[in-house]
């Protein structure tokens, strides 16, 4: 008997280990529940701290405002650092940021700004002009501090700050985009010690010296991006204390989150989909925002990619090039279909380039000149332009060969699939082929201009400058072998004098109309289908959030906004006991399920015992 | 003849019993070095591998990284420059040879951060997770697969099987969030017990930090384990079935030992053969991470890290995570190969 025991020792440490292992799990999950992140510690932590959780499922690329490029990176440097301007949050009109006020010269050749005396880091120096001189000038001389916003300064000549309060750019030529230069702007005390800009990512010495509304405290790869509130920010000081970002790679995940209420705010990306902002619509303490988007979603046609030099790549269907049969195919697209199936009514059907939020932009073609759903005039226009049914029904290229086109989409985008299903139906019955080529990366055959159709969309900024120039012939690559700023390889000489006159115009209202033009003339040459402005469809916790500004103000978004008004100015409920009950029963619970698991294994090493105690007998 | 044979017997008998010592002490040195070498040209080959494999995925790399803005030529040559993607093939292959021999796999295109880095930062988390994860499915594979081969056809081995079964045929993610829905978020009167998802609060510092990455474990462990388990139990209860039949056993039990002493001293030891190969290949796979578990419960690990690099494409960072991948499985292997030998000496004849 006692060599049995011996022999039993094994064994029996292997099941107190297993035996360990599972009560460890089990207590883990009793003792962590009063540490579980319920609604109240959203709310208020343990030290009263008010702290706003928002879920965000896009990795920071880089925390340095010189590299940073992705939606999440760049909006966190929106909360870091003062730009020079910033946009009302009504009506997206420039409003004053670092700079209280700006003005051209005569010849439209310098601006002068007049830098703000009462902003400060949060090292305790004053923010002045030489930090923004430092900034704008280490874009233009170093190709790293150019990564992210190079752009802005290409049209710079010289920038400098004769005063503290006196910032001077001097430009090339006119430009009208120079109360939209959305360019972090840096401390150069703490700056200018970094040696290699291509490499400095901002992120290992906490807090990050800044002068937004809040300071970045605390940032771990893919789990957290923290920040603190500015108190001594000269707009005020945001009303939560703390301003936390988490991860939720999976949106359902994020929902289910918010449900919780161990986040507070959930955006999806871009959107919730439709089934998720159903489902919260009941759900209690929650808030379901609808708001109309700042994005269009198009169907782009490849125009036959060439470069500046003239030189043609890519293998864009030749039939592409004829008006007609873009307008064919513009006519055989239900855009009503697209908003109700695809959709489910969480946009609104497109028209212009520009969308409606965008008022002073905003363009729709008149009756006259809407390309409206006509598959019977669809399929007149490709008779006409030559591209006539087959035997088998199909329409045939220059080439005697049917057509069908190999259209772009993204993998990732659900919505990019359900509309190219519904295009092989609408298109089939014109009897034109459609391939659905869905990549994760997209970008590789876009640039190369390897593709038919592509899927295409765009957030626009309040200043459509930039949507616009990359429809411009100087966005084009300048070799075949290089990379443009060119969305779709457009070219078009009537576009690109419209754009090169709006970008001269200081008169908001005649730029206005040139923009109006230049969407007019994108519409008629029908290289870009514009087929809706999706919502963007978001929710948060109103018993964490009290009110929150939406932008544009009456009925807009939260997240991803021109500026910082939706994290600065989120007002904390006031504590109540709802969500703490629904807690407290779950320590509860958690702890009575815990104690059960406990007594079951507990009574199970107790019948084993018991059977190998018969069995010695 | 009769007298010839004799001697002849004798000799054998004394080959046959001195024969296994001899040569295990003769052949095992022998078998340990062409498993190592083995091991060191299959990492080779990986890292050849590795450099040509993503240089098929078509585009220019300088491109890709900077789709979507304006780029001048001059930034784009200095992009090359940086990456090194100005030089010719041979010498970028020379170069990533020798730089990844000294551990180096160059700067991540997205992050801006070296290789090594961002992979260190992510592999103690993947470990944490799939590494506890591992531990306990295997124990309880075992232990459950012992236990139904050896009441085979009994109620309890029919359960067992058949919630093996069903659980390794669910897919992680659809009972992640199917987990989360019940033990996180909590349903009718079950409230949530658990965080929805990645590795902690934040702010938190020690043991409260060390308690609420255990919080966070939780679930994403659960969901591995209720999937993976059934795999080592189903291997372990073949195996043991294809032994129980065996002589030795009878004899054992002849001998009147117990029957609980029979299935662990004799039985399970002869048949965990196949279990370790599977152990051991896990084991490799468990450096890889479980991509889609890591999704459902953002956790922050390689395999998270390894859709992201894919998705840009990013090359170095997608080549250094292949060969870590890679060289897990392979050392694995190799100590699987090692250690069969001790548990079945015939092995490394």
């Amino acid at each position: 008997m006692g060599t049995n025991d011996q022999k039993r020792s094994l064994p029996h440490g292997l099941r107190l280990v297993a035996l360990a292992g599972a009560a460890a799990l089990t207590l883990t999950a009793t003792l962590a529940t009063p540490l579980d992140p319920a609604p109240r510690q959203a709310r208020a932590a343990d030290d009263g701290k008010k702290v706003l959780t928002v879920a965000v499922a896009q990795s920071v690329d880089s925390l340095s405002p010189f590299l940073a490029v992705r939606l999440l990176s760049t909006s966190i440097h929106r909360l870091m650092y003062e730009y020079l301007t910033n946009y009302d949050p009504k009506d997206n009109h420039a409003i004053p940021g670092l700079a209280t006020k700006w003005e051209p010269s005569p010849d439209k050749l310098t601006w002068t700004y007049t830098i703000r005396s009462n902003s400060a880091w949060s090292d305790g120096q004053q923010a002045t002009a030489q930090d923004a001189a430092w900034t704008f000038n280490k874009m233009m001389t170093d190709t790293g501090a150019a990564t992210a916003n190079g752009s802005y300064v290409g049209n710079f000549e010289k920038v400098s700050a004769p005063s503290p309060t006196k910032l001077v750019i001097e430009l090339k030529k006119p430009q009208a985009t120079m109360a939209a230069l959305d360019v972090p702007i840096v401390p150069k005390h703490v700056w200018e010690k970094v040696s290699d800009f291509s490499e400095f990512n901002n992120d290992k010495s906490f807090p990050v010296v800044g002068n937004g509304p809040f300071v970045l405290s605390g940032y771990k790869a893919d789990s957290y991006v923290r920040l603190k509130a500015n108190k001594t920010f000269w707009r005020g000081s945001p009303k939560f204390d703390e301003l936390v970002f988490r991860y939720y790679k999976d949106q359902d995940a994020a929902v289910s989150a918010l449900r919780k209420g161990e986040v507070s705010f959930v955006a999806g990306s871009p959107s919730l989909t439709p089934a998720q902002a159903e489902s919260l619509k009941g759900a209690d303490d929650i808030q379901v925002n609808d708001a109309p988007g700042r994005r269009f979603y198009a169907l782009a046609t490849n125009p036959g990619a060439k470069a500046k030099n003239g030189e043609k790549f890519g293998d864009g269907h030749p039939s592409l090039l004829d008006q007609r049969v873009r307008n064919a195919l513009f006519r055989a697209v239900d855009r009503e279909a697209i908003i109700d199936k695809v959709f489910r009514g969480h946009a609104v059907e497109g028209e212009g380039y520009i969308p409606p939020r965008f008022q002073d932009y905003f363009w729709k073609p008149s009756a006259d000149q809407k390309l409206a759903y006509d598959p019977a005039e669809a399929a007149r226009l490709l008779d006409r332009a030559g591209y006539k049914k087959n035997g088998d029904g199909k329409r045939v290229g220059k080439d005697g060969k049917p057509i069908t086109y190999r259209v772009l989409c993204h993998a990732t985008d659900p919505n990019d699939k359900a509309v190219g299903k519904y295009l092989q139906e609408w298109w089939g019955e014109l009897g034109i082929g459609v391939r659905l080529n869905c990549l994760d990366n997209v970008t590789d055959p876009w640039l190369a201009g390897k593709y038919d159709l592509a899927f295409d969309g765009w957030s626009v900024n309040p200043d459509p400058d930039f949507v616009l120039s990359i429809h411009t012939c100087g966005a084009l690559p300048a070799t075949p072998e290089e990379t443009g700023a060119t969305d779709n390889f457009i070219c078009d000489k009537k576009y690109d004098e419209l754009y090169a006159r709006q970008l001269t115009e200081y008169d908001p209202a005649k730029r206005a109309d040139i923009v109006k033009q230049m969407e007019s003339r994108l519409y008629d040459l029908g290289y870009m289908n514009v087929m809706a402005y999706p919502n963007a469809v978001e929710a948060f916790r109103t018993d964490q959030i009290k009110s929150i500004t939406t932008m544009p103000a009456k009925a807009g978004n939260i997240y991803g906004q021109d500026g910082y008004w939706s994290w600065w100015s989120a007002v904390p409920a006031d504590s109540d006991g709802s969500s703490d009950n629904a807690s407290s029963t779950g320590v509860v619970v958690g702890v009575v399920a815990g104690v059960v698991v406990l007594a079951g294994l507990g009574a199970f090493a107790a019948m084993r015992r018991r059977a190998t105690a018969e069995e010695r007998e | 003849m009769t007298a010839d044979a004799t001697p002849a017997l004798v000799e054998d008998k004394q080959q046959t019993a001195a024969g296994p010592r001899v040569r295990k002490g003769s052949a095992y040195p022998r078998y340990l070095a062409g498993k190592v070498a083995g091991a060191a040209v299959s990492l080779l080959a990986v890292l050849v591998t590795s450099f040509f494999l993503f240089r098929l995925i078509p585009g220019d790399p300088v491109k890709t990284m900077t789709g979507g803005r304006q780029v001048s030529a001059e930034q784009l040559a200095a992009y090359r420059e940086e990456f090194g993607l100005d030089l010719p093939l041979w010498r970028q292959f020379t170069d990533y040879c020798g730089k990844a021999l000294t551990g180096d796999f160059g700067t991540s295109y997205q992050f801006r951060a070296p290789v090594v880095d961002k992979i260190t930062e992510a592999l103690p988390n993947t470990l944490l997770l799939t590494g506890t994860a591992f531990v306990l499915y295997t124990v309880l594979g075992i232990f459950l697969g012992t236990r139904s081969a050896w009441r085979r056809g009994g109620l309890g081995d029919r359960f067992n099987t058949g919630l093996a079964l069903t659980l390794y045929s669910i897919p992680s993610f659809w009972l992640g969030l199917l987990l989360i829905i019940v033990l996180s978020v909590g349903i009718g009167p079950l409230p949530g017990m658990f965080p929805t998802g990645g590795m902690e609060s934040g702010g938190e510092e020690g043991f409260a930090y060390v308690l609420d990455v255990a919080h966070h474990l939780v679930l994403p462990v659960v969901t591995l384990v209720a999937v993976e388990y059934g795999q080592t139990l189903l291997v372990t209860r073949s195996a043991l079935l294809d032994e129980m039949g065996s002589d030795y056993l009878t004899t054992a039990r002849a001998k009147g030992l117990r029957d609980d002493l029979v299935r662990r001293r004799h039985a399970v030891p002869n048949a965990l053969l196949p279990t370790v190969t599977l152990i051991f290949i896990n084991l490799g796979r468990t450096v890889a991470g479980v991509i889609l578990v890591e999704t459902v419960f953002s956790w922050p690990g390689l395999g998270g890290l390894f859709y992201q690099a894919l998705s840009v494409p990013d090359l170095p960072l997608v080549q250094g995570l292949f060969f870590v991948f890679a060289a897990a499985v392979i050392l694995m292997n190799t100590l699987a190969d090692l250690v069969y030998p001790l548990l079945d000496p015939r092995v490394a004849r």
